[in-house]
């Protein structure tokens, strides 16, 4: 046997102790398998509604999900990974998504992702979501929110926004209590 | 079953049609439908196509063996159709011969079928540019590390880089790091940096060994081949996934760093850790086995073999192998003898004794022509004659319950009986009321079965051939060293009676001698009987002489062996 330096199967997924999906969680998960002709397909929207549920994907979530569809956990561990808005860290409570595709990106998105991380102050260099330390808020990129005739746009949470300016940008985060 | 030997285990397929197609211009008559890796009959596919036209079409993800992925695009090729008219016709070219319309768009040759008229082109520029794109693709993000890389000189990447790689990298970016020492699992580590991403692995652990342990995390460049975090890639079968690595990304902790594969002198062989019999390639240097490699047999292994067979071969190189040839003196002492000597005394000795006074235990890793040797012995004397038999937990894929190569074969020459063992027990009884006065033991510690130490000490003659050290060799009055299968040839009969041979890799330590060859002339001092001084010749001679195996010869075994009805 060599007896060179090896390393663990690395582990990006993160723990969430307590864990326990709720019998409206059960149920919802046993509802949505029926839609489907195997359990593996309902794999995605199990996951959605885990994440709606508590707001991220960990550990224990993936291999809850992989023994209620009868999968390895690596199944799923393959999709979570797979999926940036499959979260595998907890958010802020108001998740800010700015588009950063071509109109946007001429319109001026960069700068106002720019100046939501300089508000709330977070590394606007740093690749993927950032979050404050307070948890309230989390600031990223996403791809085309279809709104390019008014770039540049914006999501908080559920809502879209248009052609945000700065003053805009400030009126959202005061909305966000 | 009938009663003649065949290559083939199953019966003869029916007719299927033939289509015409072209490779590269030479036209060639192909099957319609062709064995998929399940071994279902499906549509042929062009890579299927352009095999039997002898043309080779570089691929990593494809395995003939394996479901088909086509992730890999290496295996892209242009083609052609015969061209329909608006009457739904052939169009015909001037010349009579029809009028091919040729694809705007390549094709995976490994996933897409054949149609009749079908032209395949694999050699044209477009084709060329294409695999060259495919391999600088490949390698944007590929370490350098071929140096101190164990797959060098067998890996795929390395090769087709020979053909359609450049010398220099365009890629002026920093590549994507990845994890480059993972602990899988007791056996394997994984370099994520050296992968592809054929996911043949993948496809092997879950379809295959029914392990569905292995998957590809993250995305784009980011891709990560990984087993889910805490657990542990720990199957009987995990070792394939190193043999189907067309890359040095899966490394066995086994082989890795221990030595080039290019000095491996490769020797076909038999895996001898169960009855299922795996066909394998021996790779050692300078007497010594580095490991083994599973060998291709559609009717016995596929192209796979498992961990256990796969490790089972320490033995053969460790320190205290049996090297001399040894005798006890009437004072009970043990001096080092040379083989004319011991073989003389041997034969005297078993000339003077009566009919019904000598007892043989064989092993059931020995050779088909050890046994037949045997017989011919136990049949002068009139000897009881046994094996032991090794059984352990047998799974659904390669292993065997039965832990021994060759239990067949010594049932078939008439060693032993269906029930392995079940004379040990009068064998026993008789040395225990003085009838038996000589035991012959090939490889086998006696001391463990019914014949313990003090039974073996009421032998006038204990007469034993093995290769390591144990309780019966020491109580040995003639000890005669013997050979590993990887030291000498011969024929072993699988547990579905397929008589398969393997050749010899390394030389025996010191004065160890093949058992056939040394048997041979034990036979001829006794009996008389004289004649096969050369393995071929001994086999030809067994196969007429045991109706089991009439018709077989040892050149018609070929490499994968010959079905016999059991």
């Amino acid at each position: 046997m060599s007896t060179a330096h090896t390393e663990p199967i690395p582990n990006p997924l993160q723990r969430q102790s307590g864990f326990a999906a709720s019998a409206a969680l059960e149920a919802e998960v046993d509802e949505l398998v029926t839609h489907y002709p195997v359990k593996r397909a309902a794999a995605l929207m199990v996951l959605h509604a885990i994440q709606e549920q508590f707001g991220w994907i960990s550990q224990e979530a993936v291999e809850w999900t992989a023994r209620k569809l009868e999968l390895q956990p690596i199944n799923v561990y393959e999709l979570v990974t797979f999926y940036p808005m499959l979260r595998q860290q907890p958010m802020g409570k108001y998740q800010i998504k700015v588009c950063r595709t071509l109109s946007c990106a001429l319109g001026g998105g960069c700068e106002l992702h720019q100046y939501f991380c300089e508000k709330l102050g977070l590394n606007a260099h740093a690749h993927g979501p950032q979050t404050t330390k307070d948890g309230k808020f989390t600031v990223e990129f996403v791809e085309c929110l279809a709104g390019c005739g008014t770039a540049p746009v914006m999501m908080c949470n559920d809502a879209f926004y248009e052609g945000v300016s700065h003053k805009k940008a400030d009126e959202i985060l005061g909305g966000c209590q | 079953m009938s009663n003649t030997a065949t290559t083939e285990t199953k019966p003869a397929a029916p007719a299927i049609e033939k289509i015409k197609v072209k490779v590269d211009g030479r036209e060639l008559e192909v099957p319609k439908l062709m064995p998929d890796w399940q071994g279902k009959l499906v549509p042929t596919t062009m890579i299927q196509a352009c095999e039997l036209a002898k043309t080779d079409v570089p691929h990593y993800c494809y395995h003939p063996k394996l479901p088909v992925a086509g992730n890999c695009r290496m295996c892209l090729v242009e083609f052609g159709t015969p061209a329909l008219g608006p009457d739904r016709k052939p169009v015909i070219n001037p010349d009579g011969t029809p009028k091919i319309a040729k694809s705007p768009r390549p094709a995976i040759a490994c996933a897409t079928p054949i149609s009749p008229g079908m032209e395949i082109y694999t050699q044209t520029p477009g084709v060329k540019q294409m695999r060259e794109g495919v391999l600088e693709f490949l390698l944007i993000n590929h370490p350098l590390d071929c140096p101190i890389c164990d797959q060098a000189g067998e890996c795929k990447l390395q090769e087709y880089s020979v053909d359609y790689g450049q010398s220099a990298s365009r890629f002026v970016e920093p590549k994507v790091h990845k994890p480059k020492a993972v602990d899988l699992g007791p056996r394997i580590v994984l370099d994520d940096e050296r992968c592809i991403l054929c996911t043949r692995c993948i496809r092997f652990t879950k379809d295959i060994a029914g392990d569905d342990a292995l998957g590809i995390v993250n995305r784009g460049s980011y891709n990560t081949l990984t087993a889910y975090p805490g657990k542990v890639f720990d199957n009987n079968y995990t070792l394939n996934t190193v043999d189907i690595c067309p890359v040095g990304a899966l490394t066995s902790k086994d082989f890795r760093f221990q030595m080039r594969v290019w000095f491996l002198k490769e020797t076909k062989s038999i895996c001898t850790s169960c009855a299922t019999g795996c066909n394998i390639i021996v790779g050692s240097r300078e007497e010594k086995v580095y490991r083994y490699t599973p060998r291709e047999n559609d009717a016995v292994n596929a192209c796979w073999m498992c961990d256990h067979g796969r490790l089972n071969y320490k033995w053969i190189g460790r320190a205290d192998r049996l090297a001399e040839v040894r005798r006890q003196t009437s004072e009970g002492r043990s001096e080092k003898t040379t083989w004319t000597v011991a073989l003389n005394e041997i034969a005297e000795k078993l000339k003077k004794a009566p009919h019904g006074s000598v007892a043989i235990v064989a092993s059931a890793r020995q050779t088909n022509e050890e046994f037949w040797l045997l017989k011919k012995l136990a049949d002068k004397f009139g000897a009881l004659t046994d094996s032991i038999g090794y059984f352990g937990e047998g799974d659904k894929l390669l292993l065997n319950v039965d832990r021994t190569p060759n239990r067949t074969g010594a049932r078939l020459i008439g060693i032993c009986q269906a029930n392995v063992g079940i004379k040990m027990m009068v064998i026993a009884d008789s040395i225990k009321v003085g009838k038996v006065k000589t035991l012959i033991v090939f490889g086998e510690d006696v001391t463990k079965s019914s014949l313990d130490a003090e039974l073996l000490g009421k032998l006038d003659t204990l007469i034993v051939s093995d290769i390591l050290p144990n309780e019966t060799t020491k109580r040995a009055h003639y000890l005669l060293p013997g050979c590993a299968h990887v030291e000498k040839r011969g024929t072993f009969t699988n547990i579905k009676g397929r008589v398969q041979k393997f050749m010899k890799a390394v030389e025996a330590p010191g004065d160890a001698r093949p058992e056939w060859e040394f048997l041979h002339d034990l036979v001829y001092n006794v009996t008389g009987q004289d004649g096969f001084l050369t393995i071929e010749g001994l086999f030809n001679e067994m196969a007429k002489d045991v109706p089991a195996f009439n018709g077989l010869t040892w050149a018609g075994l070929g490499d994968t062996g010959v079905t016999v009805p059991t």
